[in-house]
């Protein structure tokens, strides 16, 4: 066994007992929340919490990054994840920069690894990347000494959109352990169902995932999950009823029939957000379609976290950075 | 001049032969098999010991690539791969650029096989015009070129009139349909539809896809009476369809990629592009049913699915890779570890699944030894340990994800026409081969 190996397997059976909790992760990137171990997201939400605190100061920058130097490399666009990452880095003191997928060689048909390498030549610390590929992190990972840190790939996963739910789930409710959890809409294409199954489940959270059977991703019972086509059955009794986005352009593969039905019969309306508990907190990663995978008095209702979530994406995507970059000193 | 094989243990299924036996080779033809055979002035090669002279092996699906996609693949490093991983005869799928679909490109692929002097190329044409799915290829005149099958092989014949009708017509000379069973309205995606792609993010392709058209063909082979093949088989259903033919009486063949009996979708997890192919890598069911079909007798051959692609193609994203891995140079290798020595099949088996049976469906020379026949010999040394090296593959195409396999058996030498056009030096006493010995 490894040093290496060694201090992981101590740190495990320490943080097994509670004694001590762990302080690090193990892996240099975060591609999928299939990387941590629940306590490693439990550290991370924790983490989040500190970096919250930065955020009530009048200045609201610490230098835990100061001379790390973190490329945001967007080949979809994106404005919440882009920003936020941004703005996360820029509160670290890390130097940041964006390369979008117009306006680089990336315009010119320079494969990913191609331009991985010649980031790569410039010696980034980190890169924070956005494809429509599922796979390209991994892809990068393997070629790449800088971190990387997944900000969505395809309909594979976008970790920290889950990890800035479990956070705000967290902060809402006090655990996450045991509450019902509803995922609703178009379950087939979308990463941030994939990462909050994984991160809610092993938090030990119960989830119920509704959506049309057309976009019901085959399998999807095997990640310990109850499948519902009623919404109805999914929002009864629920802690979080979480909404997913669905794409206009559904209706070309006969996944539903018209915006309109989807509405009528998975929309989340006020009638139906009843069925839930009295408590229940409304989640949506945005951008949302008002009007039909949400009913606008629900979005817009005093059961909606959305703009928290956007809020916490700052502080957890800090707690990432920061603890991928390995640096345990002064925040 | 004669060579004389002397002692190795000759397994022929379509001659009813296993057992110890020389094989006396005058030329390109046999000239006689019997045990104790008297050299009379004849070159002796003691066979080594364990070694089994087997009918050539003929792998019925490759993809040359020539013309048209040359840095992939050429006739020649194809036909140089083919006899390196023990096959004397490989057909090759017409899709190349342009489609072999008239008989100047049949005429022009097969002298380039002939300059290039390694496997026998059995060339395969289009079903239709330029693989387009909407009018009948001249198929009489692609035959009398030198197709030995027809295929719209990396499309389905989608259309199931055009599948009818090329059915009736080339069934009244001979000539055999191969169909790529896949349902285009139901595809799209890149990996086998099921828990792997939806944890991973990718489109699936559905088994249904290719089980829908399997039963069609089989359906149409019966109203039609004409012998149908389905290539690269992938799902238990299709396996099922081709059953319940064969047992109707209905005229239907299939195939099966190492692949497929091999690997399951497991294998997609870290989104290696060398396990991107179409029919994609099926669930662990589908590839328990390949093995059972290959036992049972319900898979007719093994063949390669030889799908070489340039590096700089596979070193993207797993969404934007071609589907096809190589094949032609791990086969043997695989089948003989998977499927001999996991006692699926037996060894005479395993040579019918490689030798007999596809040169009765193609209808080609070979598939058995007899006196007069082509000398076209496989060697295997079955319980050889080898070890899979991409580095020193013979083809273009290093897109395996078999490399650094251990394996247990390999093939130990390959002769076409009489001619030693392949000899495994890792295998002990191979030596005698080129030396001559006696």
């Amino acid at each position: 066994m490894s040093t290496d190996a060694r201090a992981t397997a101590a740190v495990n059976d320490a943080g097994a007992q509670g004694a001590v909790p762990r302080t690090t992760l193990r892996s240099r990137h975060l591609i999928s929340i299939d990387d941590l171990d629940s306590e490693e997201i439990t550290l991370i939400l924790d983490t989040a919490e500190a970096m919250k605190e930065i955020e009530s100061r009048p200045i609201k920058k610490v230098p835990a990054l100061r001379g790390k130097t973190v490329v945001n490399l967007f080949y979809e666009p994106s404005t919440r994840t882009r920003t936020s990452f941004e703005i996360a880095e820029k509160r670290l003191s890390a130097d940041s920069l964006n390369v979008a997928a117009t306006g680089s060689s990336v315009a010119k048909g320079e494969t990913l690894l191609d331009t991985a390498r010649n980031l790569e030549a410039m010696a980034p610390d980190m890169i924070v990347l956005r494809h429509a590929a599922s796979g390209a992190p991994h892809q990068l990972a393997r070629a790449s000494r800088a971190s990387v840190i997944n900000a969505g790939d395809g309909t594979h996963e976008h970790p920290t959109q889950a990890l800035l739910d479990g956070f705000t789930i967290r902060a809402r409710k006090g655990r996450i352990a045991g509450l019902k959890v509803a995922i609703v809409g178009d379950l087939l294409h979308s990463r941030v169902l994939r990462s909050n199954v994984l991160l809610l489940r092993a938090l030990g959270a119960e989830i119920c995932v509704c959506g049309p059977p057309t976009l019901m991703p085959p399998g999807i019972e095997q990640f310990g999950v109850r499948a519902t086509t009623r919404i109805d059955e999914a929002a009864e009794g629920a802690d979080v009823i979480m909404m997913l986005r669905i794409q206009r352009e559904r209706m070309q593969g006969h996944f539903v029939p018209s915006l309109r039905e989807y509405f009528n019969v998975y929309g989340l309306t006020a009638e139906r957000v009843e069925r839930a508990k009295p408590d229940v907190i409304i989640m949506h990663p945005g951008p949302m379609n008002r009007g039909v995978e949400i009913a606008s008095e629900v979005a817009d209702g005093p059961y909606s976290v959305m703009l928290d979530q956007v809020a916490n994406g700052v502080a957890v995507r800090m707690a990432v950075l920061y603890l991928l970059a390995g640096n345990p000193d002064d925040v | 001049m004669q060579i004389l094989l002397k002692g190795g243990r000759v397994v022929d299924p379509a001659a009813g032969r296993d057992g110890v036996a020389d094989v006396l080779i005058d030329g390109a033809v046999v000239a006689n098999i019997g045990t104790d055979l008297p050299a009379d002035g004849a070159r002796v090669v003691p066979v080594p010991a364990g070694c089994v002279v087997c009918p050539g092996f003929i792998d019925m699906h490759v993809h040359l690539r020539e013309p048209g996609q040359e840095h992939k693949e050429t006739i020649a490093t194809g036909a140089a791969a083919a006899v390196a991983g023990g096959f004397t005869g490989v057909a090759c799928m017409p899709n190349t650029n342009p489609v072999n679909d008239q008989a100047g490109i049949t005429e022009s692929i097969l002298a380039k096989a002939n300059a290039a002097g390694q496997a026998r190329v059995y060339p395969i044409g289009a079903v239709s015009r330029g693989s387009k799915g909407e009018q009948l290829a001249d198929l009489a005149e692609l035959q009398a070129a030198g197709c030995v099958a027809v295929s719209d092989d990396g499309h389905p014949v989608a259309d199931a009139l055009l599948m009818r009708r090329a059915l009736e017509y080339a069934a009244s000379f001979g000539m055999l349909v191969i169909d790529h069973c896949e349902d285009p309205s139901l595809i799209g995606g890149v990996a086998h539809e099921g828990y792997h792609a939806t944890a991973l993010g990718l489109r699936g392709l559905p088994a249904v896809a290719e089980e829908l058209i399997v039963e069609r063909d089989v359906t149409l082979s019966g109203l039609t009476g004409a012998p149908v093949h389905v290539a690269h088989m992938s799902a238990r259903g299709s396996l099922r369809a081709v059953r319940s033919g064969k047992a109707r009486g209905i005229k239907v063949t299939c195939e099966v990629t190492p692949h497929h009996f091999i690997l399951t979708d497991e294998a997609l997890q870290g989104y290696d592009t060398n396990v991107k192919m179409n029919p994609p890598l099926r669930e662990a069911a589908d590839r328990d049913a390949m093995l059972e079909g290959l036992a049972d007798g319900s898979i007719d051959v093994i063949a390669t699915d030889h799908a070489p692609h340039h590096y700089d193609e596979k070193a993207v994203e797993f969404d934007q890779a071609p589907f096809g891995i190589t094949g032609l140079e791990t086969a043997v290798s695989l089948s003989l570890d998977r499927l001999v020595h996991r006692e699926v099949v037996s060894l005479s088996r395993l040579v019918e699944l490689y030798s007999t049976n596809p040169a009765r469906i193609l209808g080609v020379a070979g598939g058995t030894l007899a006196p007069g026949g082509a000398a076209d010999v496989t060697v295997l040394a079955p319980d050889a340990p080898t070890i899979v090296d991409v580095a020193r593959m013979r083809s273009k195409g290093k897109n395996t994800p078999f490399g650094g396999w251990e394996l247990r058996g390999c093939v130990a030498a390959t002769i076409v026409g009489g001619q030693m056009l392949y000899v495994n030096d890792a295998v002990g006493e191979a030596a005698v081969f080129t030396s001559g010995g006696g």
